[in-house]
């Protein structure tokens, strides 16, 4: 008989699933493996730029951890998370370009005769953000910008509140499926030609740029600064993978898998659907945001074009080949296909030459990911992380209900118990 | 007597096509009923209008002591006011363990923030135990219900049902499907729901009607034609014509 659906788990949380005690481990051992080797802390054997290449990876996989839950666990393909990070990535930036400007100005304007008055550096400091594009006044959009907390509160808020309503008026309307797929998609075009514009207040396609340099810490040598942006993305990945485990060890899990499975039976359970679907897109999209808040500081760039459509595709292809509905899967899935993606199309792999046709792996690693997608998809289901389901099930096979002996007519489990 | 359900004057048409025509139909609270018809006669259309999936041209759908209309409800608050419904094709969460299934369904807060912070109390664990035991699935708890045999798959629906405490069980079709041991052990596990609850059979299989022993209603295009003891509406010359067609 069985006992161990009889009792109520006893065991604390973590105990019970080790696969989350193995990632943070692995996790804790790469990110002080890296801390020894970067040159801002360590021995300096890899460069500040690969360290952040590294904590950007890190934030891609925290988005990742966001899509498989919300794709791998509820059901829900979005295609339009990357939006939510990207949102994050702008509510961040406008504090940091604003407060940099605004040293700036104070400080140039301090040789001045006269000491310069608080509109006279407003106006310095908007001349100088929106002299790109043509403009000389702060847009209402940035009436928090001077403020760190409220910001940061922007980076929670803003995806938090749009993936809210925009969640509401979907789910509600009982959009599924691959038009809920194109509807996601929508806002996320939306956003980016949005954001195009010169008038958006965001400074058009130029973008925020200069995040690399933190307001105030001028005389902190880079390599320094990206290490502890490697340690914060790695504790936020950290914290992420362990919320992301919780919320789906328990009922609540078996609920959202149960509506990825079979919606409308659910609802005939009791479960309102909505409900769940609801808080399952929120709760992603502000993890995605957090992520976006820690990526663009290291990327020291963001403009329209990281929020256009192809970047959540790309991420649906991260989780489906990482294997979705495995947080780890998600996690492997965007650390490999991201870093190999750097290296591809970062010059260094060597080009193929068929003579005829030179293989130039800048233009064709699209290609490639564009068949492995396909190929995971119809060969491999479960992606990168369906490996490590091989090998546990190898090692111990679940024999359960099959015949005890190997003869024909051999007693069952079920009748040997009796 | 009391009436759990009572449905009148209820019509759908789906393009023109009457599915459901001026029908009627009451339950008590601890009744058994078993709803016979030829195909396209409405039954699933009347399963489908009781849950909230279809919502129908006009007509009344009055529910419990005080007489809540479920007409202005969705699937989900009709089925935490306990109403409880078996699908005809097994619809069980094959990812899930039996278990898992089982808990699942239990009667519990099915609000989010309540399920995110659910953690089974010992009181669960029973409940699960004894329903398990009940559908005879309790050595199978902790095997994915999808490696289950289609007859146990057709319990743990109904042991889902149970766990969900519903006050009306609609269950459609039952013992497809089932070798004839299995149809003796649902017919147990009906007849054992309907001393406490209400619950209305909907099925092909006179046999298994017979069986059940309770009064059967008759559906022909969209309405009652009979109703009455199966002897009763077996003998009537208008449902011996439309249905058993001898």
């Amino acid at each position: 008989m069985s006992d161990i659906a009889l009792n109520p788990p006893r065991k604390p949380f973590a105990a019970r699933y080790p696969a989350m005690l193995v990632f943070i481990g692995i996790l804790a051992l790469f990110t002080l493996v890296v801390s020894v080797l970067a040159e801002g802390f360590g021995i300096g054997v890899i460069s500040t730029s690969f360290v952040k290449t590294l904590g950007k990876t890190l934030c891609l996989c925290m988005v990742a951890l966001a899509m498989d839950l919300v794709w791998g666990y509820c059901g829900i393909l979005s295609l339009g998370h990357m939006a939510f990070f990207g949102i994050g990535g702008y509510a961040i930036g406008m504090w940091l370009m604003y407060a940099r400007t605004e040293i700036i100005v104070t400080s140039s304007l301090a040789n001045a005769p006269l000491p310069p008055t608080p509109a006279e550096i407003s106006d310095g400091i908007a001349s100088q953000i929106f002299g790109v594009v043509g403009a000389s006044e702060f847009p209402p959009i940035w009436a928090f910008a001077h403020s760190f907390p409220l910001q940061l509160a922007a980076v929670v808020l803003v995806p938090g509140l749009l993936a809210l309503v925009f969640g509401w008026l979907a789910f509600r309307s009982r959009v599924t499926g691959v038009y809920l797929s194109i509807l996601t998609q929508a806002m996320t075009l939306a956003l980016a030609l949005f954001l195009f514009q010169n008038d958006s207040g965001l400074r058009g396609n130029n973008g925020l740029s200069g995040l690399q340099n933190l307001p105030g810490l001028d005389h902190i040598p880079q390599s320094t600064i990206s290490i502890v942006f490697f340690w914060a993305s790695a504790l936020a990945l950290g914290l992420a993978f362990i919320i992301c485990s919780w919320v789906i060890s328990g009922k609540f899990g078996s609920v959202i898998r149960a509506i990825r499975d079979d919606e409308a039976r659910v609802r005939f359970l009791g479960y309102s659907v909505e409900a769940y679907k609801l808080f399952i897109f929120t709760f992603t999209a502000i993890i995605a945001a957090i992520a976006g808040a820690l990526y663009y500081p290291q990327a020291g760039i963001i403009n329209p074009a990281e929020i256009a459509p192809i970047a959540s595709i790309y991420l649906a292809v991260w989780v489906a080949i990482g294997g979705r509905g495995k947080l780890y899967g998600a996690v492997i899935g965007a650390a490999f296909v991201s870093l190999l993606s750097t290296w591809f199309t970062g010059g260094q792999a060597p080009d193929i030459n068929l003579g005829l046709f030179t293989i130039q792996w800048v233009d064709w690693w699209t290609i490639l990911l564009g068949i492995s997608f396909v190929a995971v998809t119809i060969f491999a289901p479960r992606g990168i992380g369906g490996l490590f389901d091989l090998i546990s099930e190898r090692r111990s096979p679940n024999r359960h209900g099959a015949a005890l002996g190997p003869d024909a007519g051999a007693l069952r489990e079920q009748e040997a118990d009796q | 007597m009391s009436t759990l359900l009572e449905v009148s004057g209820v019509s759908v048409s789906f393009d023109g096509f009457k599915a459901i025509n001026n029908l009627a139909f009451k339950i008590g609270p601890a009744e058994m009923r078993a709803v016979i018809g030829p195909n396209g006669a409405g039954k699933t259309t009347f399963m489908d209008i009781i849950t909230g999936k279809t919502k129908p041209d006009e007509g009344r759908v009055l529910w419990g002591e005080k007489s809540v209309s479920l007409l202005s409800m969705n699937e989900s608050r009709i089925a935490q006011a306990g109403v409880g419904r078996k699908f005809q094709r097994p619809t069980v969460f094959e990812d899930q363990t039996v278990a898992e299934n089982l808990m699942l369904a239990l009667k519990n807060d099915r609000s989010p923030f309540a399920v995110l912070g659910f953690r089974p109390k010992q009181h669960d664990c029973d409940k699960v135990a004894e329903i398990a035991e009940q559908i005879g699935l309790l050595t199978q708890l902790e095997r994915k219900s999808g490696e289950l045999s289609h007859g146990q798959k057709q319990w743990l629906e109904i042991g889902m049902l149970l766990s969900q405490d519903p006050k009306l069980l609609l269950v459609d079709e039952p013992a497809a499907g089932m070798s004839p041991a299995e149809r003796e052990h649902t017919t147990e596990l009906l007849v054992e729901a309907a001393k406490t609850r209400a619950v209305v059979v909907v099925e092909h299989d006179m046999e298994f009607v017979r069986r059940l022993n309770c009064r059967v209603t008759v559906l022909h295009e969209g309405s009652v034609l009979a109703e009455g003891s199966l002897d009763h509406v077996t003998s009537d010359e208008r449902v011996i014509e439309v249905y058993l067609g001898r």
